[in-house]
């Protein structure tokens, strides 16, 4: 096998990478070859340092604060920005999309090289331009468009033509589909394809080891900043038990951990009659929504990205978007009316949200401050923070949900994606509330740390408290839930007990 | 071995140290050339007194930053709620200790109209700032039209701005002559203090097996601490010893240091600076923060109001010109960011201490005041570029 790899076309070999912040070994002696055309996946567990080895390729670390070899095409490369391994034809798209929400989408292809007459923009090329781009990547929208007003699939996209604009080589995709809902992620997936066809080389991040399989021709495994190995695809290497086997370490049989306990038939939380408009876009959000929650149940609200979930759960804790409401809320048979999240809170109820970064988090505050942040009163007496159990707060959710971090005094902004995510789902559970409502809690998270999630909940539901699972990954929901909510265009269009729920059932009423 | 300790503790916390070398840096280099004066015990105490109402200023003005927003208008409120207080005292036969509530009252109050229109009306606090700037001078100019410069008779609130602590025992005894024995104690009581805390503070974190600094550099640190500490209250003590506005300015900072490191509160505000959306969502009133920090501004600026009217024991017509800005330069060498969540007010105290020792030294110099805006603009400019840089390398 060694021997194969030397004699094929390589377009990229990073030999010898070493990376380390203050007390983190980020990547040591990591080896990763791509060959020209394939698309190659990276896989590994949240904080294997996947990220990490993209910046370091792409030039955000630049030569000099890593230490070993990157070579393109033949040619040793030390880049010292972005801008250089963009002129060598690298593209990354980053989880977080870098578009101009405010600006059409045919601006924001040419963004940062602008197509010029004279020393003024050509509009007119741009658009021609951009509307091939958006043909090859499969975009079905006015070019003049905002990016606001796309849904983040599309906005993929943009990213994908963005990319394309300049000439690609070899496109980086961090975690691209974690925010998709299944059709969006097949056309991406479909598109890369094509662009493999047309012969620009792929790769990929992911932890959704399906359509990695998918999709690949290779993988590499990541793990504590190691390459573990290289698999193809193409020799049938690749199966999902031998990717966790070599992400994790060790064999999970189980995906869904079993619950041993049944949710009681005593209402926790219901809503009746909801409406919610958008007084910004004049526009309803909610048509009559109306679910129940039981004590110690878990209910799944699915539906396609857009559908009004997000809206629902946001409308109701405390309306921090300011809809017009309507509709009436009961905790436990008394019947509430938020007006923060701060009332929603104390009435028990705590929602996660699925942005983390936007507003889960305060990413220059440390571990400790964002796990406690929503629940300060518990440690203070008097209005004064008692630090000292204020760290031992954090340190036990550290290691119950194995939150990968040097310690508790790190700042959020220094942790890997998934482990971002699992701060902000400690920070809600230290509120213990009666219901919480998890929107997309395992966005972006590695099939251990799932497994971890589940189990978590599994353990809160047992000791009585009610779970919100919104989620885009029907796997997980019909894995988790008691009960399945299905939403479409603001409105509920089916209610399934978990054993009359399949895909194609929810799929139909979500569409619907 | 310790170099090597020493060297690290050091690259940590850069931005800290690099204030304090800065200040130390500028004494040293007014101090020689204008051969000692500079740190003579008499100039340093006019010189805290001078620092005064910039350094109160620079206090709220931490919090308007860290929390995104920016306070144009405590200058001319400053200057207003002096003239108030004169004219209180002057025309109502207001007593003088009456003026200190009277003026935090009054602040706050300011504070709270613009929290109002920043928190509930979402006017950009810039604008809603600018137009208190405007009202604020106006209002000055009409309370001191008719009369022009008032003078303030009071004794007790003179003592506010020019007045040293009483000592307890006469200067002249055998035992230490010359100096302000109540202020040396001050000073032992406070490096004592200190001392303690920072132990305690080190044993705690032992306690739970976390990183601190290995024990040689820690003693140094402490020893370095207490000798500036020591320093100070002996050069005070040389003179008149501790002034009145050193102790209000200690007790402001105190207070605001406590209530942002140690509390509930405290915790709120640099959430709602570090990210607003999440903060709302964690349950945090965002317009209450907002309201609370705006009032406490508004306060200070009626502190800093009576500070420097009664150092110049009169309300004048151009009481407060350009405080808000001394005090945002002195947040920002302090190392608050703009970007909003960051910044301490130990720092913005240290960075009004080095502002306006520039001044000061300047003046001693009797450098042309042409010359003394571009270097003080170079300064802030200065701080602020390592500011950047250094984060850069550590994010
Ligand atoms: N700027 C930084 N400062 C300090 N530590 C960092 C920084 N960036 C990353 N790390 C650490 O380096 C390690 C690798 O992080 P990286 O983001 O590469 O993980 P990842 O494989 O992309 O994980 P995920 O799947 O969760 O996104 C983590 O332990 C992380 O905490
Ligand atoms: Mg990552």
């Amino acid at each position: 096998m060694e021997n194969r790899r030397t004699m094929s076309d390589h377009i990229l070999e990073m030999r010898g990478i070493s990376k380390s912040f203050p007390g983190v070994k980020a990547l040591s002696d990591v080896t990763f070859s791509v060959e020209r055309g394939e698309i190659h996946c990276l896989v590994g567990e949240n904080g294997a340092g996947k990220s990490t080895l993209m910046k370091v390729l792409s030039g955000v670390y630049p030569h000099g604060d890593f230490k070993g070899d990157i070579v393109l095409d033949g040619e040793a490369r030390r880049f010292r920005h972005i801008a250089d391994s963009e002129k060598a034809g690298i593209a990354i798209i980053y989880q977080e999309l870098a578009l101009v929400p405010e600006m059409s989408v045919y601006e924001n292809i040419f963004l940062g090289h602008e197509i010029r007459k004279g020393s003024l923009v050509d509009w007119n090329d741009t658009i021609h331009q951009s509307v091939a781009l958006m043909k090859r990547v499969r975009l079905n929208a006015d070019p003049s468009t905002k990016i606001k007003d796309l849904g983040v699939g599309k906005q993929q996209l943009v990213e994908i033509a963005k990319a394309l604009s300049r000439n690609v080589k070899l496109l980086i995709l961090d975690e691209p589909t974690a925010a998709l809902n299944e059709d969006d992620c097949d056309n991406l997936l479909e598109i890369l394809r094509e662009l493999k066809a047309e012969g620009v080389t792929s790769i990929m991040i992911s932890h959704k080891l399906k359509e990695v399989i998918r999709i690949a021709d290779t993988v590499t495994v990541l793990r504590d900043g190691r390459t573990i190995c290289t698999l193809d695809a193409r020799k049938g290497e690749v199966s999902e038990p031998v990717l966790i086997k070599h992400m994790v370490g060790r064999e999970i049989d189980n995906v869904f951990p079993p619950r041993a306990k049944q949710p009681s038939e005593e209402i926790v939380l219901e809503v009746e009659g909801w409406n919610a408009w958008n007084r910004a876009l004049g526009r309803q959000v909610l048509k009559d929504v109306a679910f129940k929650v039981r004590r110690g149940e878990i209910v799944g609200f699915a539906g396609l990205m857009g559908s009004g979930r997000t809206e629902l759960a946001r409308s109701l804790f405390g309306n921090p978007d300011d809809y017009r409401l309507e509709g009436r809320v009961s905790v436990e048979g008394k019947e509430r009316g938020f007006k923060s999240p701060a009332d929603a809170i104390d009435a028990g109820i705590a929602y996660a949200s699925e942005d983390r970064k936007r507003n889960g988090l305060v990413l220059i505050q440390d571990v400790k401050q964002n796990v406690t942040l929503a629940n300060l009163r518990a440690i203070s007496k008097g209005g004064v923070v008692d630090s000292n159990a204020e760290v031992k707060v954090a340190e036990d959710y550290r290691k119950a949900l194995n939150i990968k971090t040097p310690s508790i005094d790190q700042k959020v902004l220094n942790l890997s994606g998934g482990n971002q995510q699992k701060v902000s789902v400690a920070k809600w559970l230290f509120v213990k509330p009666k219901v919480l409502v998890l929107d997309e809690p395992t966005r972006g998270i590695d099939v251990g740390a799932k497994y971890e999630i589940y189990t978590i909940m599994n353990r809160l539901v047992e000791e009585g408290m009610s779970i919100i699972m919104i989620s885009s990954e029907l796997p997980e929901v019909l894995g988790m839930s008691d009960r399945v909510y299905v939403v479409s265009g603001g409105r509920v269009t089916g209610e399934l007990p978990i054993a009359q729920a399949s895909q194609e059932r929810i799929m139909e009423l979500a569409t619907s | 071995m310790i170099l090597n300790d020493l060297r690290k503790a050091l690259r940590q916390n850069i931005r800290d140290y690099t204030m304090y070398f800065l200040l130390f840096l500028i004494m040293a280099v007014f101090t020689a050339m204008t051969r000692g004066l500079f740190m003579s015990s008499r100039n340093i105490a006019n010189l805290m007194n001078q620092t005064g109402y910039i350094a109160v200023l620079a206090v709220g003005m931490t919090l308007v930053i860290v929390i995104r927003h920016i306070d144009l208008s405590v200058g001319y409120l400053a200057g207003f709620i002096g003239a108030a207080t004169a004219i209180a005292m002057t025309r109502w036969g207001m007593p003088g200790w009456a003026t200190i509530p009277f003026a935090l009252a009054l602040g706050a109050a300011a504070g709270l109209v613009t929290g109002f229109l920043v928190a509930r009306l979402g006017i950009p606090a810039f604008v809603a700032t600018l137009a208190g700037w405007l009202i604020y001078r106006g209002l000055l100019l009409m309370v001191t039209m008719k009369t022009g410069t008032i003078i303030i008779p009071d004794a007790f609130f003179n003592a506010i701005g020019n007045g040293y602590i009483p000592d307890i025992m006469p200067a002249e005894t055998a035992f230490l002559p010359g100096l302000h024995k109540l202020t040396l104690l001050i000073g032992l009581v406070a490096i004592v203090l200190f001392s303690f805390s920072q132990l305690r503070a080190r044993k705690s974190k032992q306690g739970y097996g976390f990183e601190v600094l290995p024990l040689p550099v820690f003693v140094i640190k402490l020893a370095f601490m207490a000798f500036v500490i020591g320093y100070i209250t002996w050069i005070f003590a040389g003179y008149n010893g501790m002034s009145w506005t050193a102790v209000i300015v200690i007790v402001v900072v105190v207070i605001f240091h406590f209530v942002t490191t140690k509390t509930v509160l405290g915790r709120h505000i640099y959430a709602v600076g570090g990210n607003p959306e999440a903060a709302e969502l964690s349950g945090i009133s965002v317009k209450k923060i907002t309201f609370t920090v705006f009032a406490a501004m508004g306060a200070l600026s009626g502190l800093a109001g009576v500070l420097y009217a009664s150092r110049l024991q009169s309300a004048t017509t151009k009481a407060g010109e350009m405080f808000e800005m001394d005090a945002i330069t002195a947040a920002y060498i302090g190392g608050v960011s703009a970007a909003g969540g960051v910044g301490r007010i130990a720092g913005s105290l240290v960075g009004a201490i080095v502002y306006m020792s520039l001044t000061s030294g300047m003046n001693l110099l009797s450098v042309d005041i042409s010359l003394q805006y571009i270097v003080r603009g170079a300064v802030l400019a200065a701080a602020v570029i390592f500011d950047v840089q250094t984060r850069k390398r550590r994010g």
